[in-house]
């Protein structure tokens, strides 16, 4: 099997545009149009968010969607069974929290990922020294990357140790924060500048609240590339047409 | 077999810290100084200090003459109920406004249910001149309505929790953002056994102190210990020193809401499974998805569909037994425990008297029951269900 994400890192490209969307939101179906929309977009990743429903470590626009999602009636199955019937072209991530990917089964979980053309993984809340011991070695067998989270508050010798495992990107949420809650990038600028510094193997991308091309092109001065998540969402709510909302989105950052 | 925690946090197979990232530094600070602060002389001497003083520990034990008569074996109560504040809370909270004042924070936040963990943080909060922020579900703002109030005349902000249920799980997930956000100058108080290692290890040392008590209040050892069970924290208080007493039966009781054949139920134990929430392994209600389930208790500070890993663990390693109590049983025993005894218990509490006609008592046996809290702040509560107007 082949990971896309991998291919594509291969040649430290810059500039990369990630956008985030729940699965299953607007519509139950609306997950591959979604997807087809973006991949025309020419974005470079495309992340999917699959709802929980307690999602800790997000803000108000995503907890929203998740909770619509789930009212939609969508779940792990299901997102496996739409993605089956569309085999993605770009490096397709899940993010997803613990707790359903565990009732799933782990195993069943990652082959079931490896075989619908999903890359990577993004698991908020499984602590990297659980990961080593209990994920590692299935994440291995199918090829799928994991996707660490640092933040400002992270320890370079932290940071260090991430690098290490990372077989991805590492994801910089630019401020401690919940996912879309601040308005300002600026106060990242700093703690970016300190990553590149770092000069660490694996690539950053940054995300959180990424809302526009200003805010784009200043992450991608220290970074690889950013993921845009809550303003995308917003972007294609209460809208009549979520594939045109998502080549104007697209095309007016990248 | 050990009923403690292990270095990396675990009971058996619960347990663990599953935070995201953006928690990491704030449950590292926390793992790497909470024993070492605790066992500072300057800690334990405030702590008790403040438990004697400001608290009014010891409680007493009290032998229930005409519960023991009607259950025909030797009833005592341990009342926590007699506590500061009105429950056996603010234990804990002494503890974690000392460690929150060592670790140099000045913000401090909290969920809480049933209000008396809400009241007992803004308690402490105001002795200490912290800021305070308390997490609460609407559902709960309106159903323990004198609580808010206390908390407000505290000098609190009461923020209300609207996802969800919008009972106690939500208002514990609204606290843990606010955390994420203010990952710095702020002290998370959780208040019960529950969430990330150490948070069930250090709220269950603050609470031993009642089963520290209880030791030296007995001669000899009970027969049975009993105490209700939301998230677990007077419940492992009461059992904690006990563990290792296997003669001492341990049973914890949790609210079945309407019943555990229904879906309103808060039976956590009886009807969960393992699975991950609020960052420990423990065992949830969820449905076979993993989304977890709304729960259903009259009770607020039972209203919770996970439970803290320390009880998964005994319940698993069979150490102690766990009931479950519905709303109506537990009406009922309040009634009881009030009429017979002088003492309005809090709904949560009443849930422990209602196992007694279950039990098969000898006349010898000695049973504690851990008063954990008042009445009062369930009046609207007792007044509508059981037409106190009308009487
Ligand atoms: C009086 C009383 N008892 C019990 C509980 C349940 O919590 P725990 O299981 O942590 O003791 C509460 C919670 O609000 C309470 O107020």
């Amino acid at each position: 099997m082949n990971n896309k994400l991998t291919e594509l890192l291969k040649n430290k490209p810059q500039n990369l545009l990630n956008i985030f969307y729940t699965a299953g939101y607007p519509q139950l179906e609306d997950t591959t149009t979604l997807l087809t929309a973006l991949e025309i977009a020419k974005v470079d990743l495309v992340e999917i968010g699959i709802p929980f429903s307690d999602p800790l470590a997000d803000g108000p626009t995503i907890q929203e969607s998740s909770k619509i999602a789930l009212e939609n009636g969508m779940s792990i199955e299901k997102l496996f069974s739409q993605l089956e019937n569309h085999t993605p072209k770009v490096p397709v991530l899940l993010m997803g929290y613990l707790n359903p990917v565990m009732q799933y089964g782990l195993e069943a979980f990652c082959k079931r990922c490896s075989e619908v053309g999903v890359d990577g993984l993004i698991v908020p809340d499984l602590p990297m020294y659980i990961y080593e011991t209990e994920f590692k070695e299935v994440f291995e067998k199918y090829n799928i990357s994991n996707i660490f989270l640092v933040t400002p508050q992270t320890s370079e010798k932290r940071i260090r140790e991430i690098d290490a495992n990372s077989n991805g990107f590492i994801y910089a949420v630019s401020s401690a924060s919940t996912t879309g809650s601040k308005t300002d990038f600026s106060a990242a600028a700093d703690y970016l500048g300190k990553l590149k510094e770092m000069d660490l193997k694996t690539p950053i991308l940054t995300g959180f609240n990424i809302k526009n091309q200003q805010n784009f092109q200043d992450a991608c001065n220290y970074v690889d590339g950013a993921i845009i998540g809550s303003e995308f969402i917003r972007q294609i709510t209460d809208v009549d047409d979520i594939a045109k909302a998502t080549a104007n989105f697209v095309s007016s950052i990248k | 077999m050990s009923y403690q925690v292990d270095e990396k946090g675990f009971y058996g197979e619960f347990g663990g810290a599953f935070i995201p990232e953006l928690l990491y530094p704030n449950i590292e600070e926390l793992q790497e100084n909470y024993l070492a602060i605790e066992k500072s002389p300057e800690f334990q001497e405030e702590f008790h200090q403040l438990l004697k003083d400001y608290v009014g520990r010891p409680t007493p034990l009290f032998l229930a003459k005409r519960l023991s008569a009607k259950y025909g074996a030797e009833i005592w109560l341990k009342r926590e109920d007699l506590c500061h504040t009105g429950a056996h809370k603010v234990n804990n909270t002494i503890g974690q406004i000392l460690l929150a004042e060592k670790l140099g924070k000045k913000r401090i936040i909290a969920e809480t249910g049933a209000g008396q963990h809400g009241v007992a943080t803004a308690t402490v909060c105001a002795l200490k001149g912290l800021e305070c922020i308390i997490y609460m579900g609407e559902k709960d703002i309106e159903r323990q309505a004198p609580n808010v109030a206390r908390m407000k005349m505290l000098g609190a902000t009461v923020r209300p929790a609207t996802s969800g249920s919008k009972t106690l799980k939500d208002a514990t997930n609204e606290a843990m953002r606010d955390w994420i956000n203010n990952p710095e100058d702020t002290h998370y108080i959780i208040g019960s056994v529950v969430g990330p290692h150490p948070y069930p290890d250090m709220v269950a040392r603050y609470q031993s102190v009642i089963s520290e008590e209880i030791k030296k209040q007995m001669d000899g050892l009970p027969d049975y210990v009993i105490a209700c069970v939301g998230g677990g924290s007077n419940a492992m208080g009461a059992f904690y020193h006990f563990l290792d007493d296997k003669e001492v039966k341990l049973i914890g009781v949790e609210a079945a809401g309407l019943g555990v054949d229904t879906e309103k139920t808060a039976a956590t134990l009886t009807l969960g499974t393992p699975g991950v929430l609020h960052a420990s392994r423990s065992i949830m209600m969820q449905d076979k998805d993993g989304q977890v389930l709304e729960p259903h208790s009259i009770s607020a500070g039972l209203d919770y569909p996970g439970i803290g890993p320390a009880h998964a663990w005994l319940k698993v390693s069979e150490r102690a037994q766990y009931m479950a109590v519905t709303d109506a049983a537990a009406l009922e025993a309040a009634v009881e425990v009030s009429r017979l005894e002088g003492i309005i218990p809090a709904l949560e509490t009443a849930h422990a008297f209602s196992v007694l006609k279950d039990l098969d008592l000898k006349p010898t046996d000695r049973v504690v029951i851990n008063l954990s809290g008042r009445g009062d702040k369930d009046m609207n509560t007792y007044m509508e269900e059981l037409n106190l107007n009308a009487l």
